[in-house]
């Protein structure tokens, strides 16, 4: 059987193949290696080695300390959002399995904005933040604090309905038998969340801070519209700043393919260890 | 004993539709403050753009219990323009044309990424070569890999193969959105079991008959799931499309959205309502119409994913 399907690769596999190799595989191979070129396009490259990888840190001789500044921006941006979304989505996620009136409903609003997307998302939170911020002569990109706090709100207000759905799956999956044989044993509220729930929902938790963290980490869309990088470069998410780097000014398209290598090493090195870290603490019941 | 018992049931009962009118209370405000942003969007879509920021929660530029009656409604007159910001939205954008784009990107893609990868899965699972295995894992790579790390020579490549256009992107989704794809569906092919693909070849079918008349209905919970992830990814997705795209052509709606913002020097507010609006209706109108699939298809989506 396995050799009459087998004489039919152009027929199932060939198309994907095409479309993979020159939506995915050339562009790959061939960015990485446009790292080490200096180019405008890519057919007109030069090797300059390593060249373009120093460049991200030192300009003419000089520290240049805005990809680092992107990098911690970044990280507390992710650690932050992931924080927030997963303990609110999981505590409304607890409290809509209750079985409360209206949970369906409620339901459906929480998800809706994570529907739509971070372009149209970030345009109605920037005039939202910015009619509130006038009374006090601000504006979102006011401080690279103001930029941050505004990503975390509107990211959260995107993401928070999409984990809860994810939670409220995972909630239901309990055994309900393992919770009222705790709570037959004396365990109270928050000793059965903390020693029942919580364990048995290690797979949907890992889930979760996995898609977040992710999300995070990849954060594009929302940084471009609400605060475009504002003040000064200070608001720019590492893929925003590659972008501008790439685009953004004639002969640094190189460094930003290198910026954009390390870039998908660390989203490799990070998604491996969060997922080696939480896989470990699931439980079996 | 039974008496104290059912008692106890009662009191437990009780308190739990007490404590649940509190929870449905305090949720019903939640909720209602969670989609407050759309509303004061779509309330502001009708204010004369010079308002918004002046008045963006109000309808008048008079209050109604300080300055009486008359004045709050020549105040309404004055801060409401009604569908002003909408002809403007309409010429600005060529919104319309847009949604045409948005939609028919969003339909190619999703379908050609179920046809394609549901076959190639198919035959990934079923045949068990090196270069089998070579495809699934780049699948699983490609997955990982930032945009970024791509989108410069993948627009470039995309300009020199002439795909610059609505039918060419979908060519580009196809391969960028194989990865996931391909995954989730070799996840559930590898469920289902063997002796009904043999029962079929045993009644004469040929392996393309095999996977059309029944594989391929068998994958529908999971070519839901897929259709329903792809198509929010594509449908709302910015930057491939702006770099892929030849923008002054073709525009989707989230690049009408930021183009709008860099078209002129100053942002007609007035008309970023109005698209605002706009580009929401429809979504809500569809997530209205398919709840219940796309939030099973999120779940079966992040379980498998």
């Amino acid at each position: 059987m396995e050799k009459s399907i087998k004489k039919y690769f152009p027929l199932f596999v060939l198309p994907t193949l095409i479309a993979f190799t020159i939506g995915f595989i050339v562009p790959f191979v061939y960015g990485v290696f446009l790292s080490f070129c200096k180019f405008t396009t890519v057919t007109d490259w030069t090797w300059v080695g390593l060249k373009n990888y120093t460049r991200i840190f030192y300009v003419n001789g000089e520290l240049d300390t805005t990809f680092l500044h992107s990098i911690w921006y970044t990280a507390l941006f992710t650690l932050v959002s992931m924080a927030v979304i997963n303990v609110v989505a999981f505590a409304i996620a607890m409290a809509l399995t209750k079985g409360i009136r209206g949970t369906t409903i409620f339901r459906t609003v929480f998800f809706m904005p994570n529907l739509i997307g971070g372009i149209v998302l970030s345009y109605i939170w920037l005039m939202i933040f910015n009619a509130v911020l006038q009374n006090f002569s601000k504006t979102i990109v006011s401080t690279q604090w103001y930029a941050f706090w505004g990503l975390i709100i509107v990211v959260c207000w995107q993401q928070i309905g999409y984990m809860m759905v994810i939670y409220i799956a995972g909630l239901q999956n309990v055994p309900g038998d393992l919770i009222e044989a705790a709570k037959i044993d004396g365990a109270s509220g928050s000793q059965r969340l903390r020693y029942v729930i919580i364990p048995m929902l290690m797979p949907t938790i890992s889930t979760c801070t996995f898609l977040t963290l992710t999300n995070g980490f990849k954060l594009f869309d929302q940084n471009l519209a609400l605060t475009g990088g504002n003040p000064g470069k200070l608001s720019e998410l590492l893929a925003l700043n590659i972008y501008n780097t790439m685009y953004g000014t004639t002969g640094w398209q190189g460094v930003g393919q290198a910026k954009a290598v390390i870039f998908s090493i660390m989203v490799a090195v990070i998604a491996l260890l969060q997922n080696k870290l939480t896989t470990s603490k699931e439980v079996q019941a | 004993m039974a008496k104290a018992k059912k008692q106890s049931e009662q009191v437990n009962a009780a308190r739990k539709a007490k404590h649940g009118g509190i929870l449905t209370a305090v949720f019903t405000v939640l909720s209602l403050a969670w989609i407050t942003p759309i509303f004061v969007v779509l309330l502001n879509s009708f204010k004369r753009k010079a308002y918004i920021f002046k008045y963006p929660f109000g309808i008048s530029s008079k209050s109604l219990f300080g300055d009486g009656f008359e004045k709050w409604q020549a105040g309404i007159e004055k801060v409401m323009v009604g569908l002003l910001n909408y002809k403007n939205a309409l010429e600005d954008t060529d919104f319309f044309n847009c949604f045409g784009t948005s939609l028919f990107i969003t339909v190619g893609s999703v379908a050609a990424i179920i046809l394609f990868c549901s076959m190639t899965a198919w035959y990934l699972t079923r045949v068990h070569t090196k270069i089998s295995k070579l495809i699934y894992t780049l699948c699983l790579f490609s997955m990982v890999v930032p945009f970024q790390m791509v989108m410069f020579t993948l627009s470039k490549f995309a300009n020199i193969l002439h795909l610059a256009t609505p039918w060419g992107i979908i060519v580009i989704y196809l391969g960028f959105g194989a990865g996931l794809a391909v995954f989730m569906f070799s996840g559930f092919i590898r469920s289902i079991s063997l002796e009904i693909e043999e029962a079929a070849v045993i009644d004469g079918c040929s392996p393309p008959q095999t996977f059309f008349r029944v594989i391929f209905p068998i994958l529908k919970p999971t070519t839901v799931t897929i259709a329903i992830l792809e198509a929010m990814w594509v449908w709302n997705d910015y930057l491939l499309p702006s770099l892929v795209l030849n923008v002054n052509k073709y525009r989707t709606i989230p690049i009408a959205v930021q183009y709008l913002k860099q078209s002129h020097g100053q942002l007609d507010w007035g008309a970023m309502m109005a698209v605002l609006v706009m580009a929401i209706i429809p979504i809500v109108a569809f997530y209205m119409a398919c709840q219940k699939y796309i939030i099973e298809g999120v779940v079966a989506g992040a379980v498998k994913g």
